[in-house]
C-alpha cells in the first residue's frame, strides 16, 4: 500500500521492465522475501544466530511499536500540514503521564494517562502554530525543551520525599502489569515455530524465527499499534474527514474556499498526533514497568526519520519503524550479531552498486562498491562492537536509508507553511 | 524615526514576552502549591557580601559565554533559514578532540591556544558539513540528519573517552582524557575587578570572554557588512530571488554550515580552557538546545544574543540556590521553555501588527512609496 501502482501499459522487458509490472504489494513481497533470504545467507555465514531468532524478532517488534506510534503521530500533523518536531516532547509527556496513572490506578489508566498528557502537548503545538502562526519547527524545539522542564517539575512537586523507590527521575512501579498474548500451538503450548527454529536450518528456521518473534507474547499496545495502521490509512485515503485532512496539508487555500474548515481540521489532527506520540511513551513506560527519566532516548526523533523514509504513507513509515526496531532490538540483543549486519549493508550495496553501474551512473555505482568494501572490511576486521557505537547503531541506520532514500520522497505539498487565512 | 521608538519598537516584544512568560510560569508554579514570589526573590539573591555577590555575577558571566556561542551558531543557520539542531553533536565532538589534541603536544603559550581553537573550530564546521553534504547532494532535510548526528556525537564521544582518548587511570570515578598543560589554557580575567574597584572573588572569569566578543563582532561584521552576508541574508528571506540574482544556493548552504559549525566548535572551550582542562563524563550538556532558544529570543543579532545569554545564565544560576531553598529547580528550564514559545509567539504578532499597520498606510496614500516596515528586526527575522 505504500508504492504507487505502475500505470505504464507497454511491454515489460528485462528485470526492471518485469519489476515495473508489477503491483505495489507485489513488489513489497518480493523485497521483503529477498530480504529474508539474505539475512538467513548472512545468518548462516556469519554463525550469528541472534540476527533471525525470536527473541531478537520479539524484542524488535516490542521496540518497533514506540516508533511506530510516533510515526504515525507525526502522519496525522504532517498530513495536514503542521511539521511537528515536537513528538519527542509529546512522547516525553506521554511517558510521564502514563507512569503517574499507572502507579495509582494501573495500566489501563496508564494508557490513558499517556494519550492525555501527549494530547495537551499536541494542544500547545496547535496553539503556537495554527492560532499564533509560529514556525512550526521552532514551536517543536521549544516543546521539546519545555516538556523536559515540565515533567522534571512534576517529578520534583509529586515524588520527592518518599520511600517506595520513586524520585525525581522515576515514579513508583505500576499498580498492574498489560497483558500479552501469543498464538496458540504455533507460539505457546506444543510451540511448532520455537522447535523448528532451533533446527537452524537455512531460510526455514529463520522464517520460523521470525514469526515466533512476532506472535509470541505480544503486548496489547503492540497490537493496537499494528491495528492502528491500517485505521489510519482506512481513515486518512477512504473517509471524508481523511480527504479534508489530507486537502489541508496539500493546498489549504482551495481547501479553504471549499468550505473545510482549515484550522479545526489542524487542530484535530496536531492533537491526535500528541496523543499518539503520548501513546508511543505509555509502551516505554510498560517495557520498564515505571516512568524513568530519558526514557524515550531519541525515539520521537526517530519516528519522525520513519515518518519521513515511508514517504508520508502508513505502510511505509510501518516499514521504517519496522528497520529501526529491529536495529534497536539487535543492538540489545547481541552486540557481535551488529557486526554480522556490516556483513549484510556489504551484500546490499554491493547489489545497489552492480545496478548502478548497470545504468551508467558510474560515480553512484562506484562510491556504492568502495562502502561496500569498507563494509565489509570492518566485518572482517571486527569482533565485537564497543558499547559507545553500538548504542547508535538505530540512527546511523536511519542516515545511511535517509541518504539513500530520500530523493524519490514527496512530503505533503504545504506541509511546514504556516497558513493564515484570508492572507494568500 | 526616533532611535528611541525604533529601539522601543525591538524591545517591546521581547519584554512582553518575558513578562507574560513569568506570568504563566508563576500561574503554574501556584498550581502545584510552590510559591512563585519565593522563587523569584532566591532567583534575585545574589548573596550579602560584596565579594558573594561578585562572584555570583562572575558565575552568571561564565556560563553566558558558552550560551552566546552557542545561540550564535544557531543564528548563523538561521538567518539564511537553516535549522542546526546539530550544535550538540558539534561541540561534543569538537570538545573532545580539541582537549586530546591539545593535551598531547607541546607549544608555546598562544600557539597551545590558537592550535586548540583551530581544532576545535574545523572539528565542529566538519561535523556539520555531513549535514551540509547530505541536504546537498542527497536531499536529506537537515532537522532530521543534525538529529540523528547528535546522538551518533554522543555515542562515538562516550567511545573515545572511554576506548582510545581515556587519559584518566582505571577505576577512577571520573572518566576523563588527559589533562592539557598550562601553555595550554587561558587565565582568568579577575584582574578587571580590582581596577574597577570591586572585590576580586575567589572565583575566575573566563579569558575566553575576549575571544567570545571578537567572534561575535567578526560574526556581526561577516553577516552584515560583507558580500557573503548579504547572500546569506537574502537566501534566508527570500531562496528563490536570492537564486535569480545569482546566488548559488548549495554553495551557500555548505558555507553556512561549514561556518555555524566552526562558531558550534568554540562552545566548550570556555569551560575546557578555563576550568576543567580536560573533557570528561560530567562535561556540559545540553548547550546545543539551549543555543537555539537563545538565538530565538536574541532574534539572531549578536547583541541580542548576548543579552539572551546573559538572561538564560542568570535563571541557570539559580538552579543551586533553589535546591538549597528546598524549592523544586526545575522550575528554572519551565520558565527558560516558556520564555522561548512566549518569544516567538510575541514576535510573530509584532510582524503582523506591523505587517497590518504597512498595509493600512499604503492603503491611505496610495501614491505614496510603500513605507518600510517600522520594525527593522522583523525585516531581519528569516524564520518567519
Amino acid at each position: 500500500m505504500s508504492t504507487t501502482t505502475s500505470t505504464d501499459t507497454s511491454a515489460p522487458s528485462g528485470v526492471a521492465g518485469r519489476l515495473r509490472g508489477l503491483t505495489g504489494a507485489r513488489r513489497v513481497w518480493l523485497g521483503v522475501a529477498l530480504l529474508l533470504v539474505l539475512i538467513s545467507l548472512v545468518r548462516v555465514v556469519s554463525g550469528e544466530d541472534a540476527l533471525t531468532s525470536s527473541s531478537t524478532f520479539s524484542a524488535a517488534l516490542l521496540l518497533t511499536a514506540p516508533i511506530l506510534l510516533v510515526a504515525l503521530g507525526g502522519l496525522y500533523a504532517e498530513r495536514a500540514g503542521v511539521v511537528n518536531i515536537g513528538l519527542e516532547g509529546m512522547m516525553i509527556l506521554g511517558t510521564w503521564g502514563a507512569g503517574y496513572a499507572g502507579y495509582q490506578w494501573g495500566w489501563q489508566a496508564a494508557i490513558i494517562g499517556g494519550l492525555l498528557f501527549g494530547a495537551l502537548g499536541g494542544l500547545l503545538h496547535a496553539v503556537a502554530t495554527v492560532t499564533f502562526g509560529v514556525d512550526h519547527v521552532i514551536s517543536g524545539v521549544a516543546i521539546n525543551i519545555l516538556a523536559a522542564g515540565v515533567v522534571r517539575f512534576l517529578s520534583e512537586s509529586v515524588y520527592t520525599g518518599r520511600d517506595d523507590g520513586a524520585g525525581i527521575t522515576q515514579s513508583p512501579g505500576m499498580a498492574s502489569r498489560p497483558p500479552s498474548f501469543s498464538v496458540p500451538v504455533l507460539s505457546s503450548g506444543p510451540d511448532l515455530l520455537g522447535r523448528l527454529e532451533e533446527l537452524h536450518w537455512f531460510l526455514v528456521s529463520d522464517l520460523a524465527g521470525v514469526l515466533r518473534g512476532f506472535t509470541t507474547s505480544v503486548g496489547v499496545l503492540t497490537l493496537i499499534a499494528v491495528l492502528l495502521v491500517p485505521a489510519t490509512y482506512l481513515l486518512l485515503w477512504r473517509t471524508a474527514f481523511g480527504l479534508r485532512l489530507r486537502s489541508c496539508g496539500e493546498n489549504p487555500v482551495a481547501a479553504d474556499s471549499l468550505g473545510v474548515a482549515v484550522y479545526r481540521i489542524k487542530y484535530i489532527a496536531v492533537i491526535i498526533s500528541g496523543a499518539l506520540a503520548g501513546l508511543g511513551g505509555v509502551v516505554l513506560v510498560f517495557i520498564a514497568n515505571i516512568y524513568r527519566e530519558g526514557q524515550t532516548n531519541g525515539r520521537g526523533f526517530i519516528g519522525l526519520a520513519a515518518l519521513i523514509f515511508g514517504n508520508w504513507r502508513p505502510g511505509g513509515l510501518t516499514g521504517g519503524a519496522l528497520l529501526f526496531g529491529f536495529a534497536d532490538g539487535l543492538q540489545l540483543r547481541s552486540r557481535s550479531a551488529v557486526v554480522a549486519l556490516l556483513l549484510l549493508v556489504a551484500v546490499l550495496l554491493v547489489a545497489i552498486g552492480i545496478w548502478q553501474l548497470l545504468r551508467r551512473r558510474v560515480v553512484q555505482g562506484v562510491l556504492a562498491l568502495v562502502f561496500a568494501a569498507a563494509a565489509m572490511a570492518g566485518y572482517l576486521t571486527i569482533e565485537e562492537l564497543p558499547t559507545g557505537i553500538v548504542s547508535f547503531t538505530p540512527h546511523l541506520v536511519t542516515l545511511l536509508v535517509l541518504s539513500l532514500a530520500s530523493q524519490r520522497l514527496r512530503m505533503p505539498k504545504a506541509d511546514g507553511l504556516v497558513y493564515r487565512r484570508g492572507e494568500h | 524615526m526616533s532611535p528611541l521608538r525604533r529601539w522601543g519598537a525591538v524591545l517591546l516584544a521581547p519584554a512582553m514576552a518575558l513578562l507574560i512568560a513569568l506570568a504563566i510560569s508563576g500561574l503554574v508554579m501556584g498550581a502545584l502549591g510552590v510559591n512563585p514570589f519565593r522563587v523569584l526573590s532566591v532567583m534575585a539573591d545574589f548573596g550579602d557580601t560584596p565579594s558573594q555577590q561578585v562572584t555570583q555575577m562572575v558565575a552568571v558571566l561564565n556560563r553566558a559565554l558558552p550560551l552566546f556561542l552557542a545561540g550564535l551558531a544557531v543564528a548563523i543557520g538561521f538567518r539564511m533559514g537553516l535549522f542546526n539542531i546539530g550544535v550538540e553533536g558539534q561541540y561534543r565532538m569538537a570538545t573532545i578532540i580539541a582537549a586530546t589534541v591539545g593535551a598531547a603536544v607541546v607549544l608555546p603559550g598562544p600557539l597551545h591556544v590558537a592550535l586548540i581553537i583551530a581544532v576545535a573550530m574545523v572539528v565542529g564546521a566538519l561535523w556539520a558539513g555531513i549535514v551540509a553534504v547530505l541536504k546537498v547532494t542527497r536531499g536529506v532535510s537537515e532537522v532530521i540528519s543534525s538529529i540523528m548526528l547528535n546522538t551518533i556525537a554522543l555515542g562515538l564521544a562516550s567511545y573515545l573517552l572511554t576506548g582510545p582518548f581515556r587519559g584518566s587511570p582505571e577505576g577512577a570515578s571520573i572518566v576523563a582524557t588527559a589533562e592539557i598543560p598550562e601553555s595550554g589554557r587561558i587565565g582568568g580575567l579577575n584582574g578587571v575587578f580590582d581596577v574597577l574597584g570591586l572585590a576580586n572573588p575567589p572565583r575566575q572569569l573566563y579569558g575566553f570572554l575576549l575571544v567570545a566578543v571578537v567572534v561575535g563582532v567578526l560574526v556581526w561584521v561577516l553577516l552584515q557588512r560583507t558580500r557573503f552576508g548579504f547572500d546569506l541574508r537574502a537566501t534566508g528571506l527570500s531562496p528563490s530571488a536570492a537564486s535569480a540574482s545569482g546566488v548559488d544556493a548549495r554553495g551557500m548552504v555548505v558555507k553556512t554550515m561549514l561556518l555555524s559549525g566552526a562558531v558550534a566548535g568554540l562552545i566548550g572551550l570556555p569551560d575546557l580552557l578555563g576550568r576543567t582542562y580536560e573533557y570528561n563524563s560530567d562535561f556540559t550538556s545540553g548547550l546545543g538546545f539551549l543555543g537555539i532558544a537563545v538565538a530565538l529570543l536574541g532574534r539572531n543579532s549578536p547583541a541580542g544574543i548576548a543579552l539572551a545569554a546573559v538572561l538564560y545564565a542568570f535563571l541557570d544560576r539559580a538552579s543551586v540556590p533553589l535546591q538549597a531553598a528546598q524549592l523544586p529547580s526545575s522550575v528554572v528550564t519551565i520558565i527558560q521553555g516558556t520564555i522561548v514559545l512566549a518569544v516567538v509567539v510575541a514576535n510573530e504578532i509584532a510582524r503582523r501588527l506591523s505587517r497590518r499597520a504597512a498595509e493600512r498606510a499604503s492603503r491611505q496614500a496610495p501614491s505614496a512609496p510603500v513605507p518600510q516596515a517600522p520594525q527593522p528586526a522583523a525585516a531581519q527575522e528569516v524564520t518567519s
